[in-house]
């Protein structure tokens, strides 16, 4: 569909969205887990309307940083395939797919969702390394959430893997989950002419000129958050955004019971 | 060495079972899965359109431009690192070359149709399952095809000739050779033969008989796959 | 002894023999090999007289000189337009041909079609390279402002039009919209509510998901029905 942001802006202003949802309404989302069970560590796929994403865990051993020598950590990576829409090119990561590699990452990170204290295997010396690669499949509007939602999928899909002293043998797992103590949940919220509205379709997010990322915790504390586009916000608005966030996230978790 | 009994128990003909579906990412203009056994590929074509920089385009009809990737959580061990390394690059090119005889691109000179594959979950046989899943997406982007592509691995694993190796089988200490070969169904033409081994020329024959034979199965799922994306409905 | 090996209106897909012996002939998206007509596409199998051809159910609209189509101007040059009209390759509309009023010299081309706008236009030319002329020189040519543009496979366009314009004028009545269907499989869709405009693209997604089902009529009529007590007049 070719719609152009005037329309958009027009029928935001006429009070409703191109497919009729409300201004608060996500798409309906589907969770799968292990789609990838036999190579990943975990893994799962999210479908929110017809934004699709995979994520997988992968595990690693390796050295802590000097500052924290009891702690494994995590790495994220976003990779914008250009498989899943037109608007992708190949080559090196795209700003895109860097920022939200980086907002999802600060999620779990800021959380501590993971808890990396029980990701040593070896003070000072070895730890582990979660990799988590998240790929759209169907890029159809709201990635952020998406990648978001699919991060914390795999994580809760994750074991470990057999260590064999200090190699890792991939082949057989284990049935000892990763340490993963809450759950961090995104929503992004678009700002659209004067409307707010969450879950929007590409063609939302074009005729969007501010948007902002909330990621909240189940005891209601924000972790994470991001603004972009390149119009300001007001603080009233971004108290707002919170708001909205809050009663968002608390909906969103429950698709993780 | 002896290879009397397959680890997963098929027979040595026998394929690991496989599924396909067409039409499975929206904005592209032709996409299709496939799976062998373990083995997950996604395909999805866009273009035609115009292809830059301009030095890169045809005057006789579009590029073809295949890009086999692996996502990092799909291999059987260690992480995969992103970006396109050796042999992403060579399997790219295979692939692309395994459909230069089935299309015909010479309505649209100058031009690029891509042809994006991305492997899911890896259990071998990942470049046969790309072009299996490859050649339903460009069927279903509306290509004239002169038939569809279908592809196999098939080999030797220890003394034995048998079709669609698994990675335990690719790995087998008594020795494995790994043939994957793309082949047009209806005239039985090879656009695609790598091999990876030692083997006899007794042995490659028989193997390339099987694989070629083990194509029409697969040519019957894949006919199967696209009949069903536009299955008639019963009149109301 | 020649055979057909399909009906029409069966889907075919590449591949396929349609006939055997040397009755019949390959017309569009069919070959000869031999003793049979194979299909090179995916497709709805029509019979014209000896002629086989397979008519697309999927890919990308292929421009004919006098189509009328739905463009989106994206570049200019100094004296003319650069229009998508969904083709691999962009079309050109010139001053010359962009009205039958006279353009002063130095005046500024964006008064006239700026980026990002949409054309109802017609195709005045193809060439073998890929060269597409548009001209909106014609009636009822014109800008199109407002209203939203929906996208089907082009092969479907008849489908959305119907048998003399049954099928556009249920969903215009149904729906109270105005529709422009291009056959670049482009329509734009103006109504007096976003709920009506809604349902007439709804309609329309429709029938490009059935078109090649029968009886499409009555069920798109059915789903016009259904829902159009819905749209706040």
């Amino acid at each position: 569909m070719m719609i152009s942001r005037e329309y958009v802006e027009s029928i935001v202003a006429k009070n409703t969205r191109l497919d009729g949802r409300k201004f608060d309404e996500y798409r309906s989302i589907e969770i799968e887990y292990g789609v990838s069970s036999k190579s990943a560590e975990g893994s799962a796929r999210v479908r929110i309307g017809d934004t699709e994403v995979v994520a997988g865990v992968k595990m690693e051993l390796g050295t802590p940083f000097s500052d924290k020598p009891g702690e494994g950590s995590i790495m994220v990576n976003v990779e914008l395939l250009p498989l899943s829409s037109p608007l992708f090119e190949s080559g090196p990561p795209s700003i895109e797919a860097i920022e939200l590699s980086r907002v999802t990452d600060r999620g779990i990170r800021e959380s501590k969702a993971l808890d990396f204290k029980k990701l040593c295997v070896r003070e000072g010396e070895k730890v582990w390394l979660v990799f988590i690669d998240i790929y759209p499949i169907n890029a159809a509007g709201n990635l952020f959430d998406a990648c978001n939602l699919a991060a914390l999928a795999a994580l809760r899909d994750a074991t470990f893997p057999k260590l064999d002293g200090d190699k890792i043998d991939y082949s057989q797992k284990t049935k000892n989950k990763l340490p993963l103590t809450k759950l961090p949940i995104a929503c992004t919220v678009w700002k659209v002419e004067n409307q707010f509205l969450v879950d929007p379709l590409l063609e939302e997010e074009q005729a969007s000129n501010a948007r902002i990322s909330i990621v909240f915790t189940e005891e209601g504390k924000i972790c994470a958050m991001q603004k972009g586009g390149d119009s300001p916000l007001m603080s009233e608005e971004i108290a707002q955004a919170v708001e909205l966030a809050e009663a968002k996230t608390h909906e969103l978790r429950r698709h993780f019971k | 060495m002896k290879y009397t009994k397959r680890l997963d128990g098929r027979k040595f003909d026998e394929m690991r079972p496989m599924s396909a579906q067409v039409g499975v990412v929206k904005n592209a203009v032709g996409s299709a899965r496939f799976q062998i056994g373990k083995t997950v590929a996604i395909a999805a074509v866009y273009g035609p359109k115009d292809l830059f920089p301009k030095f890169l385009q045809k005057p006789h009809g579009a590029v073809l431009r295949c890009n086999y990737n692996m996502m990092a959580f799909s291999g059987s061990g260690e992480r995969v690192r992103p970006g396109a390394n050796r042999r992403s690059k060579e399997i790219s090119m295979v692939i692309q070359k395994s459909f230069e005889p089935v299309l015909d691109l010479s309505e649209f000179p100058k031009a690029v149709v891509d042809v994006y594959i991305e492997l899911i979950q890896t259990d071998a046989g990942t470049r046969c399952a790309g072009i299996c899943a490859a050649s339903l997406a460009l069927a279903d982007a509306g290509f004239d095809m002169k038939d569809l592509v279908c592809a196999i691995s098939c080999g030797l694993v220890g003394d034995q000739v048998v079709v669609d190796l698994d990675k335990t089988e690719e790995d087998f200490e008594g020795g494995a050779v790994d043939i994957p070969i793309a082949v047009l169904p209806r005239t039985g033409e090879i656009t695609l033969l790598q091999l990876d081994g030692e083997i006899s020329k007794a042995d490659l024959a028989k193997a390339i008989d099987h694989g070629k034979e083990a194509c029409k199965k697969i040519y019957e799922l894949q006919q199967a796959a696209l009949r069903q994306k536009y299955a008639q409905e019963a009149r109301a | 002894m020649s055979k057909l090996l399909f009906e029409e209106r069966q889907v075919v897909i590449p591949g396929d023999a349609l006939a055997e012996g040397m009755d019949f002939l390959p017309g569009k998206g069919a070959f000869r090999e031999g003793e049979h007509i194979i299909s090179s596409r995916v497709g709805l199998l029509n019979i014209s007289g000896r002629i086989l051809n397979v008519m697309p159910l999927s890919g990308r609209y292929v421009p004919r000189r006098d189509d009328i189509v739905i463009g989106y101007v994206r570049d200019m040059s100094y004296s003319s337009w650069f229009v998508d009209v969904g083709y691999a390759y962009e079309a050109s509309l010139s001053m010359k041909d962009a009205t039958a009023d006279f353009i002063e010299r130095g005046s500024s081309l964006s008064d006239y079609f700026a980026v990002g706008e949409v054309i109802l236009t017609r195709i005045s030319n193809v060439t073998k390279e890929g060269n597409i002329d548009l001209t909106m020189k014609g009636p009822g040519l014109r800008k199109l402002s407002g209203g939203k543009i929906v996208e089907v496979t082009a092969s479907k366009v008849p489908r959305v039009v119907g048998k003399q314009g049954s099928m556009i004028s249920l969903i215009k009545d149904k729906t109270g919209c105005t529709l422009f269907v291009g056959q670049n499989g482009r329509i734009w869709i103006r109504g007096p509510s976003p709920e009506a405009e809604k349902l007439a693209s709804d309609a329309i997604q429709l029938i490009d998901e059935k078109a090649h089902t029968s009886g499409l009529t009555e069920r798109v009529g059915v789903f016009l029905e259904k829902h159009s007590l819905e749209i706040k007049q």
